[in-house]
């Protein structure tokens, strides 16, 4: 049986599609079966990041409401033979999304594939709870930044209540995942540094993901980052992650200040 | 980067860490209010039955760590044996 991951945050904006798809991707270049599944259903871009827009035919909602068969739905993806994708709806409202349909899709994915990872809508209501309902392991996205760690404390809390684990009283096993992290300014004590963060939600660290043109780049191209430039800051720091999530033992690297010569000599003086 | 700026402003993280350790004290405790109360009067109950406890000296309390959330309970039972329920 796979494993079912939840990448969610509350706030919106913060990483969660890009961290779906590059941390699918790292998982699959392991050679272990993936399936990205997109719940952010009338806002779907998961199918974007992935560079899958074009062969979407069918998506999560036909399938739950028995309009197509669930492997007619799956796209597998052109690079990595093991890697799928699930795509929302973009049309329908998430009011489409049941639980019983959600609970029977997932089940399936999870007899197939080694890893379902279900990217979740923003905000704390119906899609965001159907999309962490099923987890067995949960990614917290967050920036480091006050309005986002507010609300990822938030999360933590619905995840520690409204989960199929939560209720039958089990521990939900839940990661932290620090994106869009600027060094330099943490540094400087402008940005919230991962210790605050850390303190502050005190879930255990899956990553430190910088700040990094490089996603940018990868979202252009329609690769997640961890395929379009894999020796990328930001890719070395996903791959980092994943094999912390396969349960390997890895210690944290911290981002590298990038700096030019001229902030090298300029730290060294005001140090 | 402007060498003043550096010195005339200060720095913004640790106001922005001290702002949400204050506010997320305060939103858990409002979110498992509702359980601690019910817990608290339950507790209440059952140790009334055995010991005459204040109401006011009972105090219970949950906080998340890492990998658990604590319960805290504490109950002040008085010293004189004369006060202890048969
Ligand atoms: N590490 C990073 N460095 C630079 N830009 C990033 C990084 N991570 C994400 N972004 C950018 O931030 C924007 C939002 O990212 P993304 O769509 O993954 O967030 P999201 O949490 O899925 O958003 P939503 O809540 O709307 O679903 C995108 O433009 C993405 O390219
Ligand atoms: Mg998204």
């Amino acid at each position: 049986m796979g494993k079912v991951i939840v990448v969610t945050s509350g706030k919106g904006g913060v990483g969660k599609t890009t961290s779906t798809a590059a941390l699918g991707a790292a998982l699959a270049q392991r050679n272990e079966k993936v399936v990205v599944v997109d719940f952010d259903v009338g806002l779907r871009n998961l199918d974007l990041v992935m560079g899958a827009e074009r062969r979407v035919v069918y998506d999560l909602v036909n399938v739950i409401q028995g309009d197509a068969k669930l492997p007619q739905a799956l796209i597998r993806d052109k690079r990595l033979e093991t890697l799928f994708l699930l795509p929302a709806s973009q049309t329908r409202d998430k009011d489409n999304l049941t639980p019983e349909g959600v609970e029977w899709v997932i089940n399936e994915l999870k007899r197939y594939f080694d890893w379902v990872i279900c990217d979740s809508p923003a905000g704390i209501e119906r899609g965001a709870t159907l999309a962490m309902r099923h987890a067995d392991v949960a990614v917290v996205v967050t920036n480091p930044e006050v309005s986002s760690v507010r609300d990822s404390d938030r999360i933590i809390g619905l995840l520690d209540s409204k989960t199929l684990k939560a209720e039958r009283g089990e521990r939900m096993e839940k990661h932290l995942l620090l994106t869009r992290y600027d060094a330099a300014r943490a540094q400087r004590g402008d940005m919230l540094k991962v210790e605050d963060v850390l303190e502050i939600l005190s879930i255990p660290l899956l990553g430190i993901i910088p700040e990094s043109m490089d996603v940018l780049r990868a979202s252009n191209l329609g690769a997640p980052v961890t395929l379009a430039d894999a020796r990328s800051a930001p890719a070395l720091a996903y791959f980092e992650a994943a094999r912390r999530l396969a349960g390997e033992i890895v210690p944290i690297s911290m981002p590298e200040e990038k700096r030019g010569i001229f902030g090298k000599i300029f730290s060294r003086r005001a140090a | 980067m402007n060498i003043f700026r550096l010195f005339n402003k200060q720095r913004s993280a640790p106001l922005a860490r001290e702002r949400l350790q204050v506010l997320l004290a305060h939103e858990r405790a409002a979110s498992s209010c509702d359980l601690v109360s019910i817990l608290r009067e339950e507790i209440l109950a059952v140790i009334a039955k055995h010991v005459q406890v204040d109401a006011e000296r009972v105090h219970v309390k949950m906080d998340r760590s890492e990998n658990m959330s604590i319960l805290e309970i504490d109950v002040e039972i008085p010293l004189d044996p004369a006060l202890q329920a048969a």
